[in-house]
């Protein structure tokens, strides 16, 4: 069997039946949600349908309890392409703002995460007082304290895009912090030693030994990163009011019970995990390649 | 380094500068400018000699364990005269203040890395790995509270923790009825459902191979999409009390412990399965008694992440509809009401649970994968 082949057979096909089980049992369930509500309409309105009629409309109604795929679709399709992307109704310029926050507070969180790291490998003294309160400061629900935080900031004046960015930066220093003392700390001691026989510095040793060893575990940490970031960025425009961004899309959904808007502003948002979860993955593998790792 | 000359001097650089700090500091007071505007000279001058006098014989050669017994009477005896000396004078601290405070941090400092460095690694070393990180907490407490009364922050920015410890003696039974409602119906709940379901998933799903490579790729997608914003839905769904909460806590717990328990099933080496094989075990034996374990530390994972995430899910659900009680309903209310030291208080509970919850799974998960090389000493 070629490799292809077993590609297909060992991934593809599983991951495709399994997403079309999701989808039937997504179509049974909108069917089996949306029933009761149907029935009683049509019982107040005296016009019962049954049959096939019956689940056409269970799946059409306008606010359904569960929306079907297709209406989701809809929705998706229409906010994304039906629209002018700069408009407010677009699911484009909804993600737009919501990605701007995230990517600000993604490298914020990983330039803080890299510096903590490297304080933490070259000063005994902070890699025991500090590091257990970092791994502290991560059970704390940052992101039920986001609406104060962003309300604080507004007080003194720090509005826009700032706040929200800063939850993200708190939720992605974490991973990277925490995987560079690890990469930074995984050089052999016989390559720490060989660097002191030739009586490197310490920053000699960083540049040439620790950040290049430490390179898998960075991107491995961003990965994580910046789906934290991205949760951040969202919940962060839940409390204020915010009039853009797909977390704001979700409070106004669900103010108005309008579930497909909730669906497609989900699904809007997923799509934009993937990418950047995408983005990262290949831009690791790309300076893997680069610095001379195999395929 | 100076073995061949022994001096009586061992200058370290967090010592010289609180040193020149408190010197500072000492002349701000001799200059008869008191520190605030509560505190009288004879303390700013006993504050200010302590620490001169702390910096001093840091600097010279001692034992570390009398360094640091003088730097800790050095660094927290004037901590706690400053702290005191911000009574009722709210924002009147003075430069001389300022710099006392500076050098009473760099002692604090400089005990952190005596404490930290070489000479007390025997014996006491666990007693260390626990004092050490504290020493820092405390420091963080201590610049909160002079910073936010001795430069006068307004309470609704940031309340000092001393409000925010009030607080928390006042208002214990919400607190309580709070911590009920979101932690022990909400998270408690949803997270056992959400964890055993996917672990159950993850067994049934890896007994047919078909599955389990299907659902780990999804399951991976799903665990780096934002799952929270499923909350308004449940919200809708399973109605405004707690039942929607636990509902967001399942779907959110429930793929990282896939995940992971599929991850971990398929950890095991060549060279074991191959040996039970030869004991013509059954599939069940196999897994019960070498998978299983050998995942433990992947579930533990999963459950650590999950703890996390389950307290996340459950207050932030309650933005979107609630009873009105519940540590998300009481921040978000009572920060539209400006009593921020109340919504300090739900942190302070929630960050307390948090560590609790992930400091009980790590003692649960060293009893249970003891066998980990990790652990070896």
């Amino acid at each position: 069997m070629s490799a292809a082949a077993s590609h297909l057979t060992g991934r593809f096909i599983p991951v495709f039946s399994i997403l079309l089980v999701i989808l039937f049992a997504w179509y049974i369930g909108a069917v089996a949600l949306n029933a009761p509500f149907q029935h009683d309409l049509e019982k107040r309105t005296g016009n019962v349908t049954t049959g096939v009629a019956f689940i056409e409309k269970t799946l059409s109604q306008p606010k359904p309890t569960m929306p079907a795929p297709h209406q989701v679709a809809q929705a998706l399709w229409k906010g994304t392409f039906g629209v002018k992307p700069w408009s407010r109704r677009s699911l484009v310029y909804h993600s737009w703002v919501t990605l701007s926050a995230t990517l600000l507070g993604f490298a914020m969180g990983t330039l803080l995460g890299v510096v903590i790291a490297i304080s933490i490998v070259h000063v005994p003294a902070l890699d025991k007082s500090f590091l257990p309160w970092i791994i502290t400061s991560q059970t704390i629900p940052i992101l039920a304290v986001a609406p104060m935080i962003i309300v604080l900031l507004a007080a003194i004046g720090v509005t826009g895009l700032l706040p929200k960015a800063l939850i993200s930066t708190y939720l992605s220093f974490f991973p990277v912090a925490v995987g560079m003392v690890k990469g930074l700390r995984s050089p052999d001691i016989l390559h720490l030693d060989l660097m002191r026989t030739y009586s490197a510095t310490a920053a000699q040793t960083l540049w040439k030994l620790r950040i290049p060893a430490s390179v898998p575990f960075f991107f491995a940490s961003i990965k994580v990163a910046i789906a934290a970031s991205l949760i951040g960025a969202i919940v962060g425009e839940l409390p204020t009011g915010a009039v853009a961004g797909i977390g704001s899309k979700l409070l106004a959904g669900s103010y108005y019970s309008q579930t497909i808007d909730i669906f497609a502003a989900l699904i809007a948002g997923s799509i934009c995990a993937i990418l950047l979860v995408t983005l990262v993955d290949v831009v690791g593998r790309f300076t893997h390649r680069q610095m001379g790792g195999k395929a | 380094m100076h073995a061949d000359a022994p001096t009586r001097l061992a200058p370290n650089w967090q010592a010289l500068l609180a040193f020149l700090a408190a010197l500072a500091s000492l002349f701000s007071a001799l200059a008869a400018t008191p520190f605030t505007a509560t505190m009288d000279g004879t303390a700013a001058l006993m504050v200010a000699a302590l620490l001169v006098g702390a910096a001093a014989l840091s600097n010279l050669r001692l034992s570390a364990a009398l360094e640091s017994a003088i730097l800790a009477i050095g660094s927290f005896g004037a901590a706690w005269l400053l702290l005191g000396g911000l009574n009722e004078a709210f924002g009147t601290a003075t430069l001389g203040y300022w710099l006392a405070l500076l050098a009473a941090w760099l002692l604090g400092w400089r005990l952190v890395s005596v404490l930290s460095g070489d000479g007390v690694k025997t014996g006491t070393s666990r007693l260390i790995a626990l004092i050490v990180p504290a020493i820092f907490g405390l420091w963080i407490l201590i610049f909160w509270e002079a910073l936010t009364r001795g430069a006068g922050v307004p309470f609704v920015l940031l309340p000092p923790p001393s409000a925010i410890g009030l607080r928390i003696a006042a208002a214990t039974d919400i607190l309580a009825a709070d911590f009920v409602q979101t932690v022990v119906k909400a998270v408690l709940i949803g997270y056992l459902i959400g964890c055993l379901t996917g672990f159950l998933v993850a067994i049934l799903a890896d007994r047919y191979r078909f599955f389990a490579n299907g659902l780990l790729p999804i399951g991976n997608m799903v665990s780096a999409l934002p799952m929270i914003g499923i909350a308004p839905i449940m919200v809708i769904w399973f109605g405004f009390d707690w039942h929607s909460k636990a509902a967001v806590v399942v779907v959110m717990t429930f793929f990282p412990m896939l995940v992971n328990t599929l991850a971990g099933l398929a950890a095991t080496g060549h060279m074991e399965r191959d040996l039970m094989r030869t004991y013509g075990a059954s599939h069940w034996q196999v897994l019960g008694k070498l998978r299983l374990p050998v995942a433990m530390p992947f579930i533990f994972n999963a459950l650590k992440i999950n703890s996390t995430l389950a307290l996340i899910g459950a207050i932030v659900a309650e933005f979107f509809g609630t009873p009105v009680v519940g540590m998300g309903f009481r921040i978000s209310t009572e920060v539209g009401r400006m009593n921020l030291d109340m919504v300090w208080a739900e942190i302070a509970l929630a960050a307390i649970v948090g560590s609790l919850f992930y400091g009980l799974l790590a003692l649960l998960e060293r009893a249970v994968t003891f066998w980990h090389p990790s652990y070896r000493q």
